[in-house]
């Protein structure tokens, strides 16, 4: 059941992200982007397996997990991308307001001068 | 933005939130926490302070510049993955002392104690670096 | 177990700390990117000298075990892409001596650099796919601030197709190792292979396997995905284009070999798709090119045409066609360079980018008019120049497994650039210089520096092209025990993970 829905809720992400995608307006652009990562992080999770279990930890004076425990890679994984993408996105955003700054449009299509 | 709130509240969080970072940062050796979550706490703690006050008043509050913070993270980090390296084992092989200062004061740290200071660093020094840079060109362009 | 395979990543994270740390003092800064570089090349020799037997060096990061832990692996093809960014990383940080102006430099230009150099020998060392993914990003990260610094507004609108289209990629290329991780539980490149090559289900892994093509065809700029390159390579300052149109790209190509060797075993489907792809990318790219009369943005369009042959030799799957295509992308990564070098001395010294507007040089610049010579004929595949061996052995084993059409076509690829490289010449070198030219009519003056760190690089590259060419049978061997090694990974596997199978 959980997974039914999260498969919906990464394909909703990732419809929509990519509706987002075909504007014209780069500001929309960069919102289908972070949708798009978001839509990426909870395949990784959902792909990863969903047991249930408990945090991953050792606890102390035992040397193995009690019990059932979810595996930590996916996590691990889903923490360094969420991290890379909040720094992209983060460029992404200044460079936005640079160039809006520059040439004071948000259109893709105005933006041709180093493709004629 | 002037709200006497804020401001007043900015003042007495600062501190806390910072060393509630420094907690987070050395509760994730065997608990949730760590260095990126403590980084993340204490750029919040500069950006609260950002936003009730301005950019260059929690520029002051750094003291150090961002970028120069950064490096020394990310020369913290290379530093604790080389302490392998000088053992002989591949570059980041943790290496642990311990140290019995009295019978029950038993201090047990080890390289990636290190690492995660260096995370840290690097975490609070980008984070800041790209808010305040964001906020300063948001002013300039109002 | 030594520290050499992880020096060339850890080299140049120095180097950039050292350059942040030294912010106010740009000659030191200077000087530290340079000897950063020089190392690495030094490094990257010597790890070309242990491996070029067919040995592999392997170091489990942090101690752990592969699969579990991050595994950096060098094998032929690793030693020698490392061998390329060193080289490339040291002329393109001597050049940057001369043309890079001080405002650059002062906004980290020098640290930026190095963590691109970072990102890039990471990519060719890593045997841990998820660790791949994170080099790519932080080589991403470093060229979108390099493309975008300094803030001009062709930059800027470049440097927003850039971003966009790579951050696409990456998102899927994320989405792939998530549903591959779902398949198989692990990372591990070699663990991938083992466990890859025992499925029962080879119709799933070819969907993920096409994602990681749509993921690395969007990096290495081939057929239908390379718009974005064309808009960008062509506006930053000269030393970061020379680097990006050299090294960026073929991170790109190296990913896929990697890929589709080691990880994947392409069916006739894939293989028969790569192909299509490589011949689309090599006559779009050629096309484009005819049509521009701007010196790097012709250029720019000719990595995507070149990068159709690395495909093609992929594509082809015989041991001597990979051989061709990793022989073919280090000729491409040296003339290629050299070219936006040469492009990047004739706009620093007039200003202009409009080969219209260009003429004479020839008989204002002999010497300097030879080096844009052997670099474009080198490109363009004439004897006895490297490109002709590339070329020559490409076509040899595209006629061997009967693939007609594809040779004909890469064949015929190379007559037009030929073409696109003679209008240059005639355009900038050859012709009369136009009466109502800026260009200066007496011949350049050359201080002793620039003539160093401008010329320099530039004979240094024409030189290797030539030793390239000179010297082709003894690399297309290197080349050759490259690919016996990507085609028959038992080695790697052995080296990575003792005794097979996984706990």
């Amino acid at each position: 059941m959980t997974e039914l829905m999260l498969a919906i809720a990464i394909g909703v992400l990732y419809a929509s992200g990519l509706y987002l995608m075909m504007r014209r307006s780069i500001a929309r652009f960069i919102i289908g982007l972070a949708l798009l990562s978001h839509g990426a992080n909870l395949l990784i999770f959902t792909a990863g397996g969903l047991s249930g279990g408990r945090a991953p930890i050792i606890p102390e004076g035992s040397d193995a997990p009690a019990g059932l425990i979810a595996d930590p890679l996916p996590q691990a994984l889903i923490l360094t991308a969420i991290v890379i993408s909040f720094a992209l996105l983060a460029f992404a955003l200044v460079l936005l307001l640079r160039t809006h700054q520059e040439t004071e449009t948000d259109d893709m299509e105005k933006l041709r001068s180093t493709d004629a | 933005m002037t709200s006497l709130i804020l401001r007043t509240a900015a003042r007495y969080l600062f501190p806390l939130i910072l060393l509630f970072s420094i907690y987070v940062l050395f509760r994730g050796h065997n608990d949730p926490g760590g260095g990126f979550v403590g980084g993340l706490a204490a750029a919040s703690a500069y950006v609260l302070y950002a936003l009730a006050f301005d950019v260059k008043a929690a520029r002051g509050l750094l003291r150090v510049d961002s970028a120069r913070l950064t490096a020394w993270g990310l020369l913290l980090a290379l530093l604790s993955g080389l302490a392998g390296l000088a053992a002989g084992r591949p570059f980041l092989t943790a290496r642990w002392g311990k140290w019995t200062i009295t019978e029950t004061w038993i201090v047990k740290a080890g390289t990636p104690l290190l690492f995660d200071v260096g995370v840290y660093l690097v975490v609070l020094g980008v984070t800041v670096t790209i808010l305040f840079a964001l906020a300063e060109g948001e002013d300039e362009a109002s | 177990m030594n520290a050499l395979p992880a020096l060339p990543i850890l080299l140049p994270l120095l180097t950039g700390i050292v350059c942040i740390l030294m912010r106010g003092n740009l000659p030191a800064q200077r000087m530290a990117s340079i000897a950063g570089c020089l190392l690495q090349l030094v490094v990257a020799v010597v790890l070309m000298v242990r491996v070029g037997g067919g040995t592999l060096i392997v170091a489990q990061m942090g101690d752990w075990a592969a699969p579990y832990g991050i595994t950096l692996v060098v094998d032929v093809l690793s030693a020698i892409m490392l061998v390329m960014s060193g080289l490339l990383g040291l002329l393109s940080a001597v050049y940057g001596l001369v043309t890079m102006d001080e405002r650059r430099e002062r906004h980290y230009y020098h640290a930026f650099f190095q963590i691109l150099l970072m990102g890039v020998n990471g990519s060719f060392l890593t045997g841990d796919l998820f660790n791949l993914y994170v080099w790519f990003e932080v080589m991403l990260m470093a060229s979108f601030v390099l493309l975008a610094l300094g803030g001009e507004r062709p930059q800027l609108e470049g440097a927003i197709k850039y971003v966009a289209l790579n951050f696409l990629a990456s998102a899927l290329f994320l989405a792939a190792v998530g549903i591959l991780y779902g398949l198989t539980g692990t990372l591990n490149m070699a663990d991938l292979a083992l466990v890859l090559r025992g499925s029962e289900d080879p119709g799933l892994i070819t969907t993920v396997s096409m994602l990681f093509l749509v993921a690395f065809g969007i990096k290495a700029a081939i057929f239908p995905l390379f718009f974005w390159l064309p808009a960008s390579y062509h506006t930053p300052p000269a030393p970061v284009s020379a680097i990006f149109a050299g090294l960026l790209t073929k991170v790109g190509v190296y990913a896929l070999l990697r890929m589709f060797t080691l990880v994947f075993t392409p069916d006739t489907f894939t293989l028969q798709l790569i192909l299509m792809l490589a011949a689309f990318t090599m006559v779009t790219g050629v096309l484009g090119a005819a049509a521009q009369m701007n010196f790097r943005r012709l250029l720019a369009f000719h990595i995507i045409s070149q990068i159709g042959y690395m495909i093609m030799g992929l594509g082809l799957f015989t041991q001597t066609a990979i051989a061709a295509a990793i022989f073919y992308m280090v000729h491409n990564i040296i003339a290629k360079t050299n070219l936006f070098l040469i492009a990047g001395i004739v706009s620093h010294k007039t200003g202009i980018h409009d080969l219209k507007q260009m003429g004479g040089l020839f008989k204002a610049q002999p010497l300097f008019s030879v080096g844009f010579l052997i670099a474009a004929m080198a490109l363009a595949g004439l004897p006895p120049l490297s490109g002709f061996f590339g070329k020559w052995s490409l076509a040899q084993s595209g006629f061997a497994v009967e693939r007609y059409a594809v040779t004909a076509i890469a064949l015929g690829v190379g007559l037009l650039t030929l073409f696109s490289m003679t209008k240059i010449w005639n355009e900038a070198f050859w012709k009369p210089r136009p009466a109502d030219s800026p260009l200066p009519a007496t011949p350049w003056t050359w201080t002793t520096r620039e003539r160093i760190a401008l010329m320099g690089p530039v004979a240094l590259l024409a030189a290797c092209s030539v030793a390239l060419g000179l010297g082709a049978g003894w690399a297309l061997d290197l080349c050759g025990t490259a690919a016996t090694q990507l085609l028959n990974p038992a080695a790697y596997l052995e080296a990575v993970l003792p005794g097979g199978a996984r706990p």
